[in-house]
């Protein structure tokens, strides 16, 4: 008598969504819930913060920039996660859902890159004196979006799918080995030069022992963030993969 | 693999191979820098490692498409990938081939133009050392990225947007250590950390750029 | 309503109304291009099956 358990785990049940039937199916059960749970978090964790929180000691006011600031610094770095995490699936098991799933992640990633410098440059203005500072953690994240822009650059300039997600997916790897070593390099950058003023904002307010009243906004709005981030990841997977069967039935077509 | 490193280095020797068109733009870009400055010697010197570390950077990135781009073109990158060699051995063999024909050069052209730039002996001495120890990366990081975009058409301007970023911290320690000489402090860190780059990317870089070229010629 | 900023109110102000403006574009696109793609396809299906 076999002892072992044939009860799906959690990750046989994640693999079968690379089937892309299966995935188009549970995506689109899924996203209602997905899009209504974003909205929610995201509406009420914005309007939390901006209304009902009071002001800082130090920052005044624009500690209300926290709830746009560190969530999406957070997606920031998740999407590159995500498209190294697929671009390694792609290439060990050559399944087109992982794939798709990076390409799709990459543009929204590169968005919520760009509020995170925006609103981290508007942050620091009142505090710094000017609109950009030289501080290791926007520079970073200035090489970040750099690195975004190159991997959607290479996806359109190739033609044929597959050798696109191939070469795509190569440079999504070392890009991130890269992209982990220009963080090291900037901290030693900035701070080799003995300024001082490695002010990092977030982490200023972060480890100042933020109180309830600041952290609950912004967990309601890390959620609405992340959510809204799937949200767009399973619309553009979803889009990719039809794309993608759009193209096969063209492509047959011209074939008579 | 000796082979096909030597018939590199003999085709960019040759007349039309750019051999000293990277050391050309060097000293342009050099030259123009006090123009866009202003000729105050402190200020130029102030600003000597970093311009003449990037100088020499932006002079590697403009020989980068040579490094596979004419061999794809007539056919022969077709031949030597599908050779006994795996091409593996023909990224390093090429990478090397830039190297000693453009980040070598340039290594050692450097502190002479340095001297435009009001640039001292001593510290002069260190900008040779850090782009000797950071060229190879240079020239490694950009004949990967060469790989990538080998089937683009008119490709230049996406290989300088995929390699630049990646050029970035080569280009913040080898700058560094320069300045640190310039400033009397200790620059030995800045110039390991460079050199570990160059190692790494020694490492690693060849079986990237060897699947890019497996991809892009299948 | 709208809380005293006091004299930060123009760097809170734009930050929200920047962020919100790139998530409208963002979603905005990927959705139109989800429809698009979808009605495509859809059509591309209705050809095939006839």
């Amino acid at each position: 008598m076999n002892n072992r358990s044939i009860a799906p785990t959690f990750w046989d049940r994640f693999w079968r969504l690379a089937n892309p039937k299966v995935f188009m199916g549970w995506s689109g059960r899924a996203l209602p819930w997905i899009v209504a749970a974003a909205g929610l978090s995201l509406c009420s964790g914005l309007i939390w913060g901006y209304f009902f929180t009071p002001d800082d000691i130090r920052q005044g006011s624009t500690v209300k920039i926290i709830y746009l600031h560190v969530p999406t610094a957070l997606m920031a770095i998740n999407g590159y996660l995500l498209m190294f995490v697929g671009a390694l699936v792609w290439l060990i098991r050559r399944q087109h859902v992982s794939v798709l799933a990076a390409k799709a992640a990459a543009p929204v990633g590169m968005v919520m890159t760009l509020i995170a410098l925006a609103t981290g440059a508007i942050w620091g203005q009142p505090m710094w004196g000017t609109y950009w500072v030289w501080d290791p953690r926007l520079t970073s994240f200035l090489i970040l979006f750099l690195f975004y822009v190159g991997y959607i650059a290479l996806w359109a300039a190739i033609e044929d799918e597959d050798t696109a997600a191939d070469l795509t997916s190569v440079l999504a790897i070392v890009g991130a080995v890269f992209a982990m070593l220009s963080r090291y390099a900037v901290l030693f950058w900035n701070q080799g030069l003995h300024q001082g003023t490695t002010v990092t904002m977030a982490d200023g307010a972060q480890q100042d022992n933020i109180s309830n009243v600041f952290f609950q906004p912004l967990l309601l709005s890390m959620a609405g963030f992340g959510l809204l981030f799937l949200t767009l990841l399973l619309i553009g997977t979803r889009t990719e993969v039809r794309s993608r069967r759009l193209k096969v039935l063209q492509a047959r077509e011209r074939m008579g | 693999m000796i082979q096909l490193f030597l018939r590199d280095l003999g085709l960019s020797v040759r007349s039309g191979g750019g051999f000293g068109l990277a050391l050309i733009f060097f000293l342009i870009v050099v030259t123009l820098i006090p123009f866009a400055l202003g000729p105050d010697q402190t200020a130029l010197a102030v600003v000597a490692p970093g311009v003449l570390w990037l100088g020499a950077l932006l002079a590697c990135l403009l020989s980068l498409d040579r490094i596979f781009g004419l061999d794809f073109e007539d056919g022969t990158l077709d031949l030597l990938v599908t050779s006994p060699l795996p091409p593996e051995a023909v990224y390093i063999a090429k990478a090397a081939a830039h190297w000693l024909t453009t980040g070598l050069p340039l290594a050692l052209a450097a502190p002479v133009l340095g001297v435009l730039l009001n640039l001292d002996f001593e510290t002069g001495k260190i900008l040779c050392l850090s782009l000797l120890l950071g060229t190879p990366a240079l020239s490694l990081i950009g004949a990967f990225g060469a790989s990538l975009t080998i089937g683009v058409k008119r490709g230049g301007l996406l290989l300088s947007l995929l390699v630049l970023p990646l050029y970035v911290p080569s280009l913040i320690f080898g700058a560094q250590a320069v300045r640190l000489a310039g400033q009397g402090l200790p620059y030995d860190v800045a110039l390991v950390l460079l050199s570990a780059i160059s190692l790494g990317a020694a490492a690693i870089l060849p079986f990237a750029s060897g699947a890019a070229l497996r991809i892009n010629l299948r | 309503m709208i809380p005293d900023l006091g004299k930060y109110a123009l760097a809170v102000n734009s930050s929200y109304v920047l962020s919100l403006l790139a998530l409208a574009v963002i979603i905005g696109l990927y959705v139109k291009r989800s429809r698009a793609v979808k009605r495509d396809l859809a059509a591309m299906e209705a050809v095939h099956d006839a």
